[in-house]
């Protein structure tokens, strides 16, 4: 019987070699990246599959992210007293800084991870990884470097979506239901604008498609089994790729935002 | 006295706790047809991803045209798995493909040749499988014997000098299988390739082998010709070619 303590013991080192297999894995990406001229065609059609389709989900969670925003913000400055012309500007902040690329991610890497992860699971089970390599085809370049791309690019595309949807959800709920004008809730949001926000909205954005597409990748070609180990590889690439997005979002929060 | 085309020495694979492989000493000539019986999870199939290097032994070496192939990487390796065709025993054929596109990924992507001279290429795969009109189709439409001569067209895509064929026979039924049998026997005659298949079933073997290799508990136990095999004393031996219940071997 194992004891409580190697079973931490040796929970840590599957964690730390976990760890370690996703960082070569982005090295191989990274040197990958040399041959990205021969899969132009493969990221194209990664950046639809990930990408655009993924547009309908995140439309819906930030119409719903800026409305619950506006609703909740309205509510807390009426338990302080807080003036509701500034209404527009604690929704764009919160919007635009945390809650577009966090909330964004994290549904993507719930959307687009657990997808990249079942479908390289499956290929790896069915040894349809195992064909490529036999075939001379470097699976790395072939089927990790254009999924990866993709969501780099693709995560900073639908965070600006996010953003304009949630402000416009946001500004709804103003009007309809806390009474404020339209003119005082662009107004509030203009005035507290910044353009670094934005930019640092969308670097965030990036880096947590980096980890979806990394680590979702690595759960995939380290599947072993059949549909339960599909099932299981799966629910590790999106626990795995949300805790990396919620810890390089503190760690962003730390070096960007200086107290 | 010449080095055989492939050889494969002292070569060792644990997974974890389980020993599969102890010690597997084979030598195959240019243009020899073999096949490797031995019960489920001998190690057969472990035995074959070595020779592409899918799997690194933990001993022992895998010599192929007078190369380790552990010291190969990068073009080298490429270049010598080129020069190998695996048909797998779920064909692995590429889901989101047609079937045009699954034979014709491998010279797509070594840019051997046009697209038009794929096409050509990927054609006369199918014709030589036995296959016409399914160039569009997708794997999933596609019966069990269908699959695997797709899988046998895209292995013979890029002309290769070895052929390896993973259980080719197995979840057929006995009249496709035979079809498939003859099918590699005479691929084996017209393009004179090396053969090497890993099966349990000992009609197939005796069908396509010039050679049988079996392994058990991990080591080769006969290596002989067809005919050896069915006159051989070995007990071990002749209980697996019997396919009987009772003698030394015990169900895996």
């Amino acid at each position: 019987m194992e004891s409580g303590l190697a079973i931490i013991g040796r929970r840590g080192v599957n964690f730390i070699t976990k760890l370690g297999g996703i960082f070569v894995l982005f090295g191989r990406f990274v040197i990958s990246l040399k041959d990205i001229h021969r899969s132009v065609g493969l990221i194209f059609e990664q950046l639809y599959v990930l990408g655009v389709r993924s547009l309908p989900v995140i439309v819906i969670i930030a119409v719903f992210v800026g409305a619950v925003s506006a609703w909740q913000a309205a509510y807390q400055f009426k338990f302080i007293g807080a003036p509701l012309r500034y209404l527009g500007q604690a929704v764009g902040k919160a919007v635009v800084i945390e809650l577009a690329p966090v909330l964004s991610a994290i549904v993507l890497a719930g959307r687009v991870g657990a997808g990249i992860t079942a479908e390289l699971g499956t290929m790896k089970v069915t040894e349809q990884i195992d064909a490529l390599e036999t075939m001379g085809i470097n699976p790395v370049r072939y089927l990790v470097m254009p999924r990866v791309l993709a969501c780099v690019f693709m995560v900073p595309f639908l965070v600006i979506f996010a953003n304009f949807v949630a402000i416009m959800g946001g500004l709804v709920v103003s009007i309809i239901g806390v009474d404020v004008s339209s003119e005082t809730f662009l107004n509030g949001f203009r005035h507290s604008f910044q353009l670094g926000d934005l930019i640092n909205g969308l670097i965030k954005a990036a880096v947590f498609g980096l980890c979806i597409g990394v680590v979702g990748c690595y759960e995939g070609f380290n599947t072993r089994g059949g549909a339960q180990g599909v099932g299981l590889a799966t629910t590790n690439a999106v626990v795995l790729s949300t805790v990396l997005i919620l810890i390089f979002n503190f760690v962003f929060a730390v070096l960007l935002f200086r107290i | 006295m010449n080095e055989p085309f492939i050889r494969i020495r002292r070569l060792k694979k644990r997974f974890e706790r389980l020993e599969v492989l102890t010690g597997v000493d084979i030598d195959i000539e240019k243009g020899e047809s073999i096949v490797v019986i031995g019960q489920s999870g001998c190690g057969k199939s472990v035995l074959l991803k070595h020779l592409v290097r899918l799997l690194e032994p933990d001993e022992g070496q895998v010599v192929f045209d007078g190369r380790d192939i552990r010291e190969l990487s990068g073009s080298a390796l490429i270049a010598m798995r080129q020069r190998v065709g695996m048909v797998f025993q779920s064909a692995a054929l590429f889901d989101s493909l047609t079937v045009a596109e699954n034979v014709g990924l491998g010279l797509k992507e070594s840019r051997r040749y046009g697209t038009r001279r794929i096409g050509e290429t990927v054609a006369e795969k199918l014709d030589l499988v036995g296959l016409s009109r399914v160039d569009e189709k997708r794997p999933a439409e596609l019966s069990g014997g269908m699959r695997k001569r797709v899988g046998l067209a895209r292995a013979l895509a890029c002309d290769p000098e070895v052929l390896l064929y993973d259980e080719p026979t197995t979840g057929l039924d006995p009249i496709t299988a035979d079809m498939i049998n003859d099918l590699i026997v005479d691929l084996s005659q017209k393009l004179n390739v090396t053969s090497i298949a890993v099966t349990h079933d000992m009609v197939s073997a005796y069908k396509i082998a010039d050679r049988i290799v079996m392994l058990y508990e991990g080591r080769v136990r006969f290596d002989g010709s067809p005919d050896e095999i069915r006159t051989v004393d070995d007990p071990v031996v002749r209980q697996f070619i019997t396919g009987s219940a009772a003698g030394p071997i015990r169900s895996g």
